[in-house]
């Protein structure tokens, strides 16, 4: 992908993080290497890291600085980039049920006659996708996925809503996602899943992880309704699914 | 088992430590105190971890009494008037309350956030090792949102021990230093220069997610769009109407604004401690200087449990008194007999 910088870009982010950047764009390529690199970094620790937030385009680190200095991190963190062998292999697949439109998905029909369709085919095609978590943020548990299929490419919305319901799955510019506590978004919504991606006293709380592969099944609303019960006591709902 | 309960607290109140770091992966920010050097000033006076939980006070009032037996406190950070039943309370000292005694604090002054410490801490369910208040996310203990009239805070009976104060340097009133990046090649050198060179004012909409900055509009070069990527504390992002937000410890832990800079770690809590509205600039530092002065803070910090001292027989404090009372009218600073009569009243 040319978009991919080889090296990456280090950036600093305060005196106590340093950016990885591998993109300016949201790019596939770029967020393989990134969760690569990730992936090595907790394999092959750096003495001084404290902490690595992954996301689309780059890799975020927390280090502290009185054991590491930013030359000396960037240089070890530039090794790694080079050794980091993206790879498909040993990733999860979950398969995620999500009741679309009506009251679960306010913006379906809308989106659905701005792309001159209907909302069965916005459905059909969303269903369809094969998605992968490329970063987790803003929220606990708000998963951003990529793999969202050209068609249901469109921009968000003028005015962002200043609360969306708790499970949302919705799509904003190239991307799609699925977030877990009400919130505010300036995306459209699609659906509503029960699955908590982030819920306390569950083990584990965090239920995806960057990386993680992810297709959707349409539900109707009384099987969400029963799902979000199971939820709500535990169940995690998303399934499983052994490659 | 003793408790402090809260009689009386305004808005931005919180239970606040160390923080929860670790899981910003996932979505979950940090949380944790505004001024960490205020919390583990409070934490030292009562022997506490320096970062143990603490209620962080917000700009306005607040007050709380104990019940079930005496409880040991310490005030630090924006100084404020403090008083129990009439009895003047210094900042940067313990003080124990006697049963059914009421601590009442005013509002802030040159500052916005107080840390009240409680001697063996606060009772509570820690989450991710952490009884940080992060309302978004429904976690802290032993309430997982704002404080509010009516909360009681468990803690152990007071220990008995002596009364200290402790001896901070003073906070210097000198700009807020930053480092450009990760995204200033989002700005022209003109727009940097703006950025670094101009008077800044915090709005009254900011929070413990942002501080809204309030001066020149700064211009980005290739539009207010880019891919969300990570933040720390202290990123300044700038959004399309070009007045910056400085992310605060419940910010999320990623965004999509350009950042043109990030406060150092060391100033964070001075920043953090500015009172909105009022007039404030931006110094840009190189990195070396950044962590050298990290490096000083973390110094400062494991300082604190040496810069104890004991207070007088008459439980006066007469240094910290005074330093309490430095933005305040009633009392001058330098005259000894006005010193006196403020401190018998």
């Amino acid at each position: 992908m040319p978009e991919t910088l080889n090296p990456p870009r280090l950036l600093p982010s305060g005196d106590s993080a340093i950016t990885v950047e591998f993109s300016r764009t949201i790019d596939e390529a770029a967020n393989r290497r990134v969760l690569a690199l990730d992936r090595l970094i907790a394999a092959e620790p750096i003495a001084g890291i404290t902490e690595t937030v992954p996301t689309y385009r780059s890799l975020l680190v927390h280090y502290d600085p009185v054991q590491i200095d930013f030359d000396a991190l960037g240089e070890q963190l530039l090794a790694r980039a080079e050794q980091a062998l993206p790879t498909a292999a040993g990733t999860r697949r979950w398969r995620i049920p999500v009741a679309y439109g009506g009251e679960h998905g306010a913006d379906l029909e809308d989106v659905a006659k701005t792309l001159n369709t209907t909302p069965d085919d916005i459905v059909a095609r969303h269903v369809a996708g094969d998605y992968r978590v490329a970063m987790i943020g803003f929220t606990p548990g708000w998963s951003y996925l990529s793999g969202l299929e050209t068609f249901l490419h469109m921009p968000r919305r003028q005015n962002p809503r200043l609360l969306t319901p708790a499970g949302t799955v919705s799509i904003g510019g190239i991307q799609t996602g699925v977030q877990c506590l009400a919130g505010p978004s300036g995306w459209h919504l699609l659906g509503r899943t029960a699955v908590r991606t982030y819920q306390l006293h569950r083990d584990p709380i965090f239920l995806l992880e960057p990386g993680d592969a992810i297709t959707f099944t349409a539900v109707d609303a009384k099987t969400f309704a029963d799902q979000d019960r199971a939820a709500e006591a535990g169940a995690f709902i998303a399934e499983l699914v052994t490659p | 088992m003793s408790k402090l309960v809260v009689t009386s607290i305004g808005p931005a109140s919180s239970v606040q430590d160390g923080g929860r770091p670790g899981s910003q992966r996932y979505g979950l920010t940090p949380s944790g105190a505004m001024d960490r050097l205020a919390l583990a000033a409070a934490n030292t006076l009562v022997g506490n971890d320096l970062f143990a939980a603490a209620v962080e006070i917000g700009p306005f009032g607040a007050s709380f009494t104990a019940h079930g037996g005496a409880v040991r406190v310490a005030l630090a950070g924006a100084p404020r008037n403090a008083d129990i039943g009439g009895r003047a309370v210094a900042f940067d000292s313990s003080v124990t309350l006697a049963d059914g005694e009421t601590l009442t604090l005013g509002f802030a002054r040159g500052g916005s956030f107080s840390y009240l410490a409680i001697e063996h801490g606060i009772a509570g369910e820690p989450m991710f090792g952490s009884l940080a208040v992060n309302a978004r996310a429904g976690l802290g203990s032993p309430y997982p949102r704002p404080l509010q009239s009516g909360d009681e805070l468990k803690t152990q009976a007071a220990s008995g021990a002596a009364e200290r104060r402790i001896e901070l340097p003073a906070t210097p009133e000198a700009p807020i230093r930053v480092l450009f990046g990760p995204q200033d090649d989002e700005f022209s050198d003109e727009n940097k220069k703006l950025f670094v060179d101009s008077e800044w004012k915090i709005s009254a909409t900011s929070d413990r997610m942002g501080y809204r900055l309030e001066g020149p509009q700064i211009k980005h070069l290739h539009g207010h769009n880019i891919v969300s990527d990570g933040t720390v504390n202290g990123s300044i992002q700038v959004p399309g109407n070009g007045q910056p937000i400085a992310l605060m410890p419940d910010r999320g832990t990623s965004g999509g604004y350009p950042k043109i800079a990030t406060v150092i770690s060391a100033d964070f809590g001075r920043f953090a401690q500015i009172s909105a509205g009022r007039p404030f600039r931006f110094k840009a530092v190189t990195m070396a200087e950044a962590q050298a002065e990290t490096k000083t803070f973390r110094d400062l910090l494991r300082s604190l449990p040496d810069r104890l001292r004991g207070i007088d027989e008459f439980g006066l404090n007469i240094e910290a008194l005074r330093d309490a009372n430095v933005a305040g009218q009633a009392v001058s600073a330098t005259d000894a007999a006005t010193w006196q009569v403020a401190a018998a009243g």
